[in-house]
């Protein structure tokens, strides 16, 4: 502190920029430990009873009645893949085709519109997608198709919405990232403009569209609030898209308020289970891009 | 200037240490457990503390398991639990304060009135699948059930179920007034609630002949009846016994029934 006063002037600017970037380092590092907390609290609490009662009878069975200690996750692991890859059959040729249009086939002012409405679809809350799934798709699907409405379909539709803004605001920047010259260059050589969103910018922008995938594919497998209100929770592998299902993450926020003892540890064991789905999938989408950056 | 958060810290402290004092002191007793007891508890407190108004009485949810748990820990003085003990939970002292009703609840539209409790057992158990068995419209059975670990699931379970399980494919919801939206619109569903929260827009099912009202409780027609308990270790003394006294008194009782709970005998 008491620093003789000549030098204090340099010392005070070396020791403020010491402290700031300690200061930073310690704010950065606090995001990685939360995570590490995460991850260590629920993989010290969840494993214990997967090693008690065996990792088969967890990821295998497939009844769930946590009052006679039978804890089979693979109705739920199921669910959780079915919705997600609903969700993405209905959001990927969407937001995609919305994507293109934004950019290339519309005017700037229509553009200018339209795109913040979009971003806007994502401050929604997921209860108010819930809430509208339950007041209008529900009934709708109940009425036209038959079976209960709550169902795949209905959790698939709500997802996929609920995924857009994601796919198409990160698609609309990758597309629009695509240098001119590659457009010029097509429309130069004949092509239509189809052609060239076909052969040029899609290829050019490939890794950015497969990222929007991923993220939206995230988004859709994590969703836990608007899948409890439409999704029927049965736990059941679901014999039809007209049949309820239940997710991973259902699965622990539906149980978690009551549950004691052994049952809770299977809720954390869930997610661990989630965990894990996550870690492999983002690894595979992952993979996957990187692979195809490399050959251009 | 080093100094300064951790004066900021410190004042704080010194704020907030007085206010935690008077919080601690007022909870005199703390209740926890059942929600499907909490709101009456709560009512229960609040008429207990305008004629005491120097007792603290604090009333928190979490579901029966938590409630026997908290009380077994000694976290508070009474459990609540809307199902019976077992196993290692009987050496607690249970007190029956008020009586519910389950009723199994359908769309007012459906033309089915009537069931047994058999039929409602077999429907549970997925082997009943289409109204018509049950004289109704040629349409699939919605199963709406409670999720694990809930006392109304509990109680259902043990009254009609037995030794059943309720079938996998039974759509599953966290609370009694989701059952009761979901059945309210849906009108080939079917599904369990406290009669307490039966309202116009359900309708319950007559069980083994007998209307589900207080009457057929009352003479023990209606089987569908669980307990209302309050659990503690050891007989209740000091102000939980205070608490339970009024609870069982008759001015307790009659808050019971205006609520749209049993009393006990």
């Amino acid at each position: 502190m008491d620093v003789p006063s000549k030098k204090s002037g340099k010392n005070r600017l070396e020791r403020n920029d010491r402290l700031v970037r300690l200061a930073l380092l310690v704010v950065a590092f606090s995001a990685v430990s939360v995570l590490v907390v995460i991850t260590v609290f629920i993989v010290g609490q969840g494993t214990p009873i997967m090693v008690k009662y065996g990792l088969k009878s967890f990821l295998a069975g497939s009844n769930w009645y946590p009052s006679e200690k039978l804890f089979g996750l693979w109705p739920m692991i199921v669910g959780s893949l079915f919705v997600t890859a609903g969700a993405l059959v209905i959001g990927v040729p969407f937001g995609l085709a919305c994507a293109i249009v934004l950019t290339e086939f519309s005017s700037k002012r229509v553009r200018r519109l339209i795109k913040p409405v979009i971003e806007l679809l994502a401050g929604i809350p997921s209860v108010v997608y819930g809430f509208m799934g339950v007041i209008i798709l529900v009934p709708f699907i109940r009425e036209n198709f038959g079976g209960p409405g709550l169902s795949v379909l209905a959790a698939s539709i709500v997802l996929g919405i609920m995924i857009l803004p994601t796919i198409i605001s990160i698609s609309v920047d990758s597309l629009q990232a695509v240098p001119p010259s590659y457009r010029e260059g097509s429309i130069a050589l004949g092509a239509t403009r189809w052609q060239t969103v076909k052969m040029v910018l899609f290829p050019a922008a490939r890794s950015g569209i497969i990222a929007s995938v991923i993220l939206g594919m995230g988004r859709a497998i994590g969703e836990t609030m608007a899948t409890i209100m439409v999704a029927g929770n049965a736990a059941e592998i679901p014999r039809s898209l007209l049949a309820p299902v239940r997710t991973l993450t259902s699965n622990i926020a539906l149980e978690m308020s009551y549950a004691t003892g052994e049952h809770r540890e299977a809720l954390f064991a869930t997610g661990v289970v989630l965990f894990v789905i996550i870690m492999v999938l983002n690894t595979i989408a992952n993979a996957t891009s990187a692979k195809r950056r490399k050959q251009p | 200037m080093r100094v300064r958060p951790a004066l900021i810290l410190l004042s704080l402290g010194l704020a907030l240490f007085p206010a935690c004092r008077r919080g601690g002191a007022r909870a005199d007793l703390t209740l926890a457990g059942s929600t499907s007891i909490q709101p009456f508890a709560d009512k229960w407190a609040e008429v207990f503390m305008e004629a005491h108004p120097d007792y603290g009485v604090n009333v928190q949810g979490g579901g029966s398991s938590a409630g026997i748990q908290a009380c077994k820990s000694g976290a508070c003085q009474i459990g609540m639990s809307s199902r019976d003990l077992k196993g290692d939970e009987k050496d607690l002292v249970e007190i029956v304060v008020a009586r519910d009703g389950l009723a199994v609840i359908v769309h007012p539209s459906n033309p089915v009135r009537a069931a047994k409790i058999a039929e409602i057992k077999q429907i549970f158990a997925g082997d009943l699948r289409n109204w018509k068995l049950l004289g109704g419209p040629d349409r699939a059975i919605t199963v709406v059930t409670r999720e694990e670990g809930s006392g109304t699931r509990g109680a259902f379970q043990e009254l009609v179920m037995g030794k059943t399980r309720i079938f996998r494919g039974a759509i599953t919801e966290d609370s009694n007034g989701t059952v009761r939206e979901i059945i309210a619109h849906d009108p080939y569903a079917v599904g369990f609630i406290s009669l307490g929260l039966v309202n116009e827009q359900v309708l319950a099912l007559e069980l083994d002949g007998a209307v589900a009202n207080d009457e057929n409780i009352e003479n023990g027609r209606y089987k569908l009846v669980r307990p209302f308990l309050f659990v503690s270790q050891g007989e209740p003394t000091g102000h939980a016994k205070d608490f339970i006294d009024f609870v069982l008194s008759a001015e307790g009782q009659e808050l019971v029934r205006k609520e749209g709970l049993l009393p006990i005998r």
